[in-house]
């Protein structure tokens, strides 16, 4: 089983059939996940950096535990954006760290390219753990197997993917994921949140919730950043909840149930309400267990032959 | 490049030699003694010069003029210096060069145009500061521009930083009557561009990178325009690079404002595809745009509506390049390959005539700032570019002679280079 890529720098490029083999290595290692001795030796070793130049939590956790699952060493750099000083060559920091011989890297930035650049400037495999507002390819995958997993198939699923789509890498990489996979992708959020013409990503908008809650068989809720407020994209909190909140009381007025889906870490009573992103329709948390196995997919298929 | 100090005569045989003043183009032998042009006709006896070039196949066409270059000196000499740039400039055929104030100190005041014209009066290539519009750059005081007209300075401008404030702007527009000299704003309205990096369109979309639209571009031009026209006062537009830019210049010139405009090589030969290499070299202010913009500026340039081409040549040092994009520095260099980029993208594609490209590097910019461009006449100072218009070539770092390598043209193939010149009293060639 080989991957036609050689890095997973976004899912723009990826093909169905590389995508398929992802997600069919990552429902292997989800069974190595129930076994009460959850290490395999299939990485060992092989050194993993992972480079974190943001802050994160639970993309940091979740990629750790699939290396350390998969036995190989690893050691993890973290610096928050106001470290890395103005001038300071990115360059120059990468390649200190790559003179220590690494052969997998996983990497978070806050600035989309940042990990293309890296993967010029490297020997490794290169794998991205979320550049600024471009892609984050490892959370599509982990949303798209949570998808198969619960719905049997993505190919003509209708999709929603409700909130700031111009400010999300989930976004922009579940687009290119789903689209790939042949699902139906509507966007659906107010207007200052969608980037310029965004329906030439074959995707359609809508700015009426309850359309896009008619419309789906999943719904993907993004986490609204509160800085966006500060910044006049909405007026405030209070009324994008009561415009885009998903709330009981719109649930209810759909004749079919439809399943819950959030990246995390959710912000309770504003993009959704508490008792819907924990019912039983919701699979949040079968996101996160899936992240721990599609890292460990990517991981293998990418550096196992190394 | 080598350079060879002509003490008596040189004789150029069998150019085509490309006459903007006049319209033609003829195939002549010419001689140059003392500097100067002492013969133009065919079959001059090779017996009259020491120096004999064979310039069969070339053509020679008056110097290059830009206007719109940053030389970084003084203030930051890691990435260009008045000397590097002036090598750059003959590389790109140029040998009048005009020179953008964002210095430290910044050009303006008297005394840093005078370093200017100090610093590089043993240059073959004449080198014009353009004196800031205000103290220090900041959008606060104005210059003092009558003076500073007097002591050099042949425009005004804040490059790089936008003058914001209208009523700065109708000032500086003002003072232009006093000067004669243009003002030139660098039109990108802060708070439409925000926090972009590049174009704001389907490939920024694509890219999710943070977007600048051409509306902050354009806004900008409209009301300096606006301005312009209500105090009659003398306004250049600098790095046009989106077609309602081009079409806002068009009414207004078309509506009698004193209005002239500048055009850079990237604009018309690269689009926001580049950005898809995530590649630093491809982040200039004003970002390249869409197809249907960069077509929009070659009609400009066509039509009459842009007026010159520029480089825009912005050196930065290669750490500023090799970071990420957020970081990293706005600007490419541009002098070594403007003339190369022109005959690939407007001439062998048939959109312009070599006659139109050669006047937009030539007497069109000379008219702009008001600068003595030689023509190609006996007794005329000798100030030459020689150029072949068919030859294919691939530019390298080795063709760099700027101390700056930000170009995203290295490894690209071109056709068409400048060959040689003659300036003040020295052949060069490469």
């Amino acid at each position: 089983m080989n991957l036609r890529i050689k890095h997973l720098l976004g899912l723009e490029n990826v093909s169905r059939e590389d995508i398929n083999t992802i997600l069919d290595t990552a429902f292997s290692f989800r069974e190595v996940l129930d076994r009460p001795i959850k290490k395999v030796p299939t990485l060992k070793g092989v050194t993993v950096a992972n480079l974190f130049f943001e802050n994160s939590t639970r993309t940091r956790i979740s990629f750790e535990l699939a290396e350390k699952r998969l036995s190989a060493d690893t050691v993890n750099f973290s610096a928050s954006g106001s470290s890395l000083a103005k001038g300071e060559s990115l360059r120059d920091t990468i390649q200190n760290l790559f003179a220590m011989k690494m052969d997998v890297v996983v990497m978070r930035h806050p600035t989309p390219g940042s990990v293309k650049l890296l993967s010029r400037f490297v020997d490794a495999v290169v794998i991205n753990a979320g550049d600024g507002t471009h892609e984050h390819p490892t959370q599509a995958l982990l949303d798209i197997m949570s998808m198969k997993e619960k719905l049997g198939s993505i190919e003509g699923l209708n999709v929603a993917i409700i909130g700031d789509i111009r400010h999300s890498r989930v976004a922009l990489s579940n687009i290119y994921g789903l689209k790939t996979m042949g699902a139906n992708v509507l966007l659906c959020g107010p207007p200052t949140f969608m980037p310029y013409d965004v329906e030439s990503l074959g995707v359609k908008v809508t700015y009426d919730l309850d359309e896009a809650l008619a419309f789906a068989d999943v719904i993907n809720v993004l986490r609204i950043q509160r800085e966006r407020q500060g910044k006049g994209l909405i007026p405030s909190m209070r009324e994008y909840r009561n415009v885009y909140g998903v709330t009981q009381q719109r649930l209810s007025k759909l004749k079919r149930p439809i399943t819950i889906m959030h990246p995390g870490p959710i912000n309770r009573g504003v993009e959704i309400d508490t008792d819907m992103a924990d019912s039983e329709h919701s699979i949040i948390l079968h996101q996160v267990l899936n992240g721990v196995a599609v890292r460990m997919s990517i991981l293998y298929l990418l550096a196992g032959g190394r | 490049m080598e350079k060879k100090a002509i003490k008596t005569a040189i004789l150029f045989k069998g150019a085509q030699i490309v006459d903007p003043f006049n319209d033609r183009i003829i195939e002549a032998d010419l001689l140059v003694e003392n500097g100067k042009i002492k013969k133009i006709k065919k079959a001059i006896p090779e017996s009259e010069s020491k120096e004999v070039v064979n310039l069969k196949g070339f053509h020679i066409t008056p110097g290059f003029i830009d206007l719109h270059v940053h030389f970084r000196e003084p203030g930051y000499e890691n990435s260009e210096t008045i000397e590097t740039g002036c090598r750059a400039a003959l590389a790109g055929g140029f040998t009048q060069v005009c020179c953008m104030p964002n210095t430290k100190p910044a050009i303006d005041n008297r005394e840093t145009v005078r370093f200017i014209f100090e610093k590089s009066e043993d240059e073959l290539v004449n080198v014009y500061p353009i004196a800031a519009i205000s103290k220090d750059r900041k959008g606060e005081e104005l210059t003092e521009m009558a003076e500073l007209a007097d002591a050099g300075a042949v425009a005004f401008s804040d490059d790089g930083s936008p003058v914001v404030n209208g009523q700065m702007m109708r000032n500086a527009l003002e003072y232009s009557k006093i000067t004669g000299r243009p003002v030139i704003n660098h039109a990108e309205d802060p708070s439409l561009k925000a926090d972009g990096l590049m174009n704001e369109g389907r490939v920024s979309t694509q890219l999710g990178i943070p977007g600048n639209p051409p509306i902050a571009e354009e806004i900008m031009i409209a009301r300096d325009l606006i301005i312009a026209e209500f105090v009659n006062g003398r306004i250049h537009i600098p790095h046009v690079s989106t077609a309602g830019s081009v079409e806002l210049i068009r009414r207004a010139k078309a509506k009698g404002i004193a209005v002239t405009a500048e055009a850079t090589p990237h604009h018309f030969s690269l689009t926001d595809e580049y950005m898809r290499s995530f590649d630093a070299n491809g982040k200039v202010a004003p970002p390249l745009r869409t197809e249907k913009d960069r077509q929009a500026i070659i009609e400009g340039l066509k039509d009459g509506t842009i007026d010159a081409i520029v480089t825009d040549h912005a050196p930065h040092v290669i750490d500023t390049k090799e970071t990420s994009l957020d970081l990293a520095s706005f600007g490419m260099i541009g002098l070594e390959t403007a003339f190369s980029l022109a005959m690939t993208h407007l001439v062998h594609t048939g959109k312009l005539t070599l006659m139109e490209l050669i006047k937009l590097l030539t007497i069109k910019p000379a008219k702009v700032m008001n600068l003595h461009l030689p023509p190609l006449k006996v007794g005329e100072v000798a100030n030459l570019t020689i150029i072949n218009t068919r030859e294919w070539w691939v530019f390298g770092r080795q063709n760099i002679y700027s101390k700056s390598f930000n170009s995203p043209f290295i490894g690209n193939e071109f056709n068409g280079r400048v060959k040689g010149l003659y300036a003040k009293g020295h052949y060069i060639t490469f």
